[in-house]
């Protein structure tokens, strides 16, 4: 109830904010004189353990704890080695690695083969409760070869593996969480990263430094910034204000009105860019959450399809550098096309007549479930609205809405997938379209498409079956694919930061001015 | 006066029992909990087994009995979220809501009690009728908008104070006058009710007919007896502020009791919802039965 008079206050209290932010103002204290770097975001993982969140916030502490196998350069986009030095495929269902030397935990404990094991193997059992399952189920076991060297044994053939070795696959640090179990590692996370963290607070954030030993000749570089805190705040008002007063460095996802405003301001510096992260509905195509769901009808899919203007959203709503997809995954992934997809442009009379056709001239009552930005779910009700669908809106936090979706009991989601920055076509469709626990549709068709996509050794193969698979899921309505992100950064001008569309802000690598 | 305070306590106790009854329907409303215990991915084989290990199988009045006894252990399970045990989530949270409550209420009282007074004293003139305003005011204002307000003077503008967080003393300047400005037009009506209803009794003019300065009449005969209900007004406000600081925690980023209930409800971490709930409930029956025996304890003519 409070949520509500305060949205419908927040914009112009927030515009009455923004306007005396730009007024004349003492300099703020920045991060710089004490070599803190303060970032924020609203939402707090549940769990600091990477394997043990799907929040965007535990994404971005994960790249900087943790390091990962093999590191994908963003600029060039090869790979190169990490924590593993060298990589064969001896057969497409075996990768064998070897691993770096003289590398240590923040712990001390030196790193080697069994932490590899350990981790994945770890993450693969059922008691570990992993909720990343889609980046780790490819593997089926993996093995100590010698003292340096480890192999990953493959479920099928899966040529994505790389790219995941790359991304959301750290690795933990084996002897010690035998030793304190998931729940002190989650208060105390240790990693080889290029920050180690000295306090998970419980509703408040997390503190990190630079950690000293950090292992020479990395890729990435020891961090610049002496210590980096994570704040939760989860009030977008005092976030912009904390930001301004130099309290915070560094916010993101500001709303693009406020941004246009925030430029203004003399100590904030404000970047824009388009992300990897795709918005998209998910309708309840077998009728779980109702049993004589409309959504069961592709036509109603369609119509619905139809009747949003994804245009007019990404020029007057998301702005920065936002794109309408029309196929279900990020359109630089590889494999993620829309050539030959079908199309929905915005037609409302033609939703209107598909509904009719479908049995429902007078629309229908439905819910729609939905984690983030609010204002772009409430446009999608109000076009809704404009052909006769008149949808519930039932806002939670994500982990919430996420539990909801795959019990089967959101009819509509709006969905938002930054693919844990995953530049391949299976980070995206794959979660939501290969029968996992994301899956609503579980279509026989589209599964073995999927399927056949990522265990092809043959690239070409690959675009060919996913291309496949997309097609089906357009000229079907199982989604309907919005448009991408794109994000508004705001920092101190004291910060030199660069942002990647992979909507990982790497802190490791910010620097003073 | 024994008889009163037995009264007093058997309705406290029935209201205690009732709201005991209603949060633990909260959670059995909220679905099916062996599933939501066992988590998204659970087979139905885990599920029953956790069905059987929590007793979820068993009728609906010995689940009750049986958590009720935890309840007043403090047992109150783990947070779905956290996946911790809730007390300790309510260990860590509650100090913070209670400082913020004696602060903001400390606030309330040191601002409301003076402005009652001079409003009775200058009845009817130009500073009653301020004083009035600025109570009005407090009543209509939402809070969120009010601590905004705040944040844009004092922190954006002024600098003085910061914007969230709760590291130091500074922090907690903002929300308690946000929070205690809500308890102040009660506390200043009062205050002026009984200023004026004392200043008019017969003792007020006997001292006055005595020749003692306006002053010392004001300060130790009058305020002295209009003050009285004010204390137990007073115990109930604060009961007031630590549910009310919901909002106010979320604007100012305090991670209190209040910031707690309102995640917890986004993120439907019920265990959570339902022990902040029983908790707050039980503390402000406890003020009110406080606030009652106060009361008639001071006023002979209440215990009737």
């Amino acid at each position: 109830m409070a949520n509500g008079t305060r949205a419908r206050h927040g914009s112009a209290l927030r515009a009455a904010l923004t306007l005396l932010m730009l007024a004349p103002s003492a300099p703020a204290f920045a991060g710089k004189a004490n070599d803190t770097l303060v970032y924020a975001s609203d939402t707090e993982p549940e769990n600091v353990s990477p394997y043990h969140n799907s929040a965007r916030e535990g994404v971005i502490l994960a790249r900087n704890v943790w390091d990962t196998l093999i590191y994908r350069d963003p600029k060039t986009g090869t790979y190169q080695p990490m924590l593993a030095t060298a990589w064969t495929w001896i057969d497409p269902v075996t990768l064998e690695l070897t691993l770096r030397e003289g590398v240590t935990f923040h712990n001390g404990d030196a790193f080697g083969p069994e932490d590899v094991a350990f981790t994945f193997n770890y993450v693969l059992t059922p008691d570990a409760r992993t909720v990343t399952k889609q980046n780790v189920d490819w593997m089926k076991s993996t093995e100590v070869v010698d003292a340096h060297t480890v192999r990953i044994h493959l479920k099928t053939a899966f040529p994505a593996a790389l790219e995941y070795l790359a991304g959301p696959t750290p690795i933990f640090p084996a002897a010690y969480f035998k030793k304190v179990g998931l729940d002190g590692f989650a208060k105390a996370p240790v990693g080889t990263g290029p920050y180690r963290v000295t306090a998970v607070e419980n509703g408040r954030g997390v503190k990190m430094e630079r950690f000293a030993k950090y292992w020479p000749g990395s890729p990435i570089g020891s961090a610049k910034i002496g210590k980096l805190e994570f704040r939760v705040i989860p009030d977008a008002d005092s976030r912009m204000a904390e930001l301004v007063t130099g309290g915070i460095d560094w916010i993101w996802r500001v709303p693009s009105d406020q941004a246009d405003q925030l430029k203004a301001a003399p100590n904030v510096t404000v970047l824009s860019a388009e992300t990897m992260r795709v918005g998209f509905l998910q309708f309840d195509t077998l009728g779980r959450a109702a049993a004589n769901s409309p959504l069961k009808d592709a036509r109603v899919r369609q119509a619905i399809s139809y009747a949003i203007d994804r245009k007019a959203m990404v020029d007057n709503l998301v702005r920065g550098g936002s794109r309408v997809m029309n196929a279900a995954c990020f359109i630089d992934q590889f494999g993620c096309t829309d050539e030959g997809v079908p199309r929905y442009a915005y037609d409302p009379a033609k939703a209107k007549a598909l509904l009719k056709e479908a049995g429902y001239p007078d629309g229908f009552e439905i819910d729609l479930g939905a984690y983030r930005e609010r204002d772009y779910a409430e446009a999608v009700i109000g076009y809704l609205r404009a052909v006769g669908i008149k949808a519930r809106l039932n806002y939670l936090r994500y982990a919430a809405l996420r539990d909801l979706i795959r019990g089967g009991k959101v009819s509509i989601a709006f969905q938002t997938w930054g693919s844990f920055s995953v530049l391949d076509v299976s980070a995206f469709t794959g979660v939501y379209f290969r029968g996992g626990d994301e899956d609503l549709t579980k279509d026989p068709e589209t599964i073995a498409a999927l399927q056949a996509g990522d265990g092809a050794t043959d690239p070409a193969v690959r675009k060919v079956k996913y291309a496949e698979a997309l097609t089906r899921i357009a000229g079907q309505a199982y989604a309907l694919p919005l448009f991408s992100y794109s994000t508004n950064y705001a920092f101190t001008s004291d910060l030199t930061f660069t942002a990647q569309p992979d909507e990982l802000p790497r802190f490791y690598a910010a620097q003073w001015k | 006066m024994l008889r009163f305070m037995i009264q007093r306590s058997l309705v406290a106790l029935a209201v205690a029992v009732t709201v005991s009854v209603a949060s633990f329907l909260l959670l059995h409303l909220s679905g099916d909990l062996a599933t939501a215990i066992a988590g998204p991915e659970a087979t139905s084989v885990q599920v029953e087994a956790i069905r059987v290990q929590y007793g979820l199988n068993q009728p609906l009045l010995a689940q009750f009995v049986a958590w009720a006894g935890r309840a007043i252990q403090l047992d109150f399970g783990n947070s779905f979220y956290f996946r911790e045990r809730v007390i300790d989530l309510l260990a860590a949270r509650l100090p913070i809501t209670l400082f913020l409550g004696v602060v903001a209420l400390a606030v309330a009282l040191f601002v409301a009690i003076p402005l009652g007074v001079l409003a009775a004293v200058k009845r009817d003139t130009w500073i009653d009728r301020a004083a009035l305003s600025v109570s009005v005011l407090g009543q209509a204002m939402p809070s969120f908008w009010f601590g905004l307000t705040l944040i844009m003077i004092f922190s954006v503008n002024l600098r003085w104070l910061p914007v969230s967080g709760n590291t130091t003393w500074k922090h907690y300047v903002l929300p308690a006058v946000a929070l205690g400005y809500y308890a102040m037009p009660a506390v200043m009506r009062l205050t002026r009710n009984g200023m004026l209803e004392v200043l008019a009794s017969d003792y007020v003019r006997t001292a006055r007919a005595k020749g003692l300065p306006p002053r010392k009449i004001l300060i130790r005969h009058a305020l002295r007896n209009a003050v009285i209900p004010v204390i137990a007004l007073a115990a109930v406000q604060f009961g007031f502020m630590l549910g009310g600081s919901i909002v106010i925690e979320a604007v100012f980023s305090l991670q209190g009791l209040g910031q707690l209930a309102w995640e917890s409800i986004a993120r439907n971490d019920f265990p959570v919802v339902q022990a902040i709930v029983l908790v707050l409930a039980m503390i402000y029956i406890a003020l009110t039965l406080a606030a009652d025996l106060l009361n008639a304890a001071l006023d002979p003519r209440l215990r009737q």
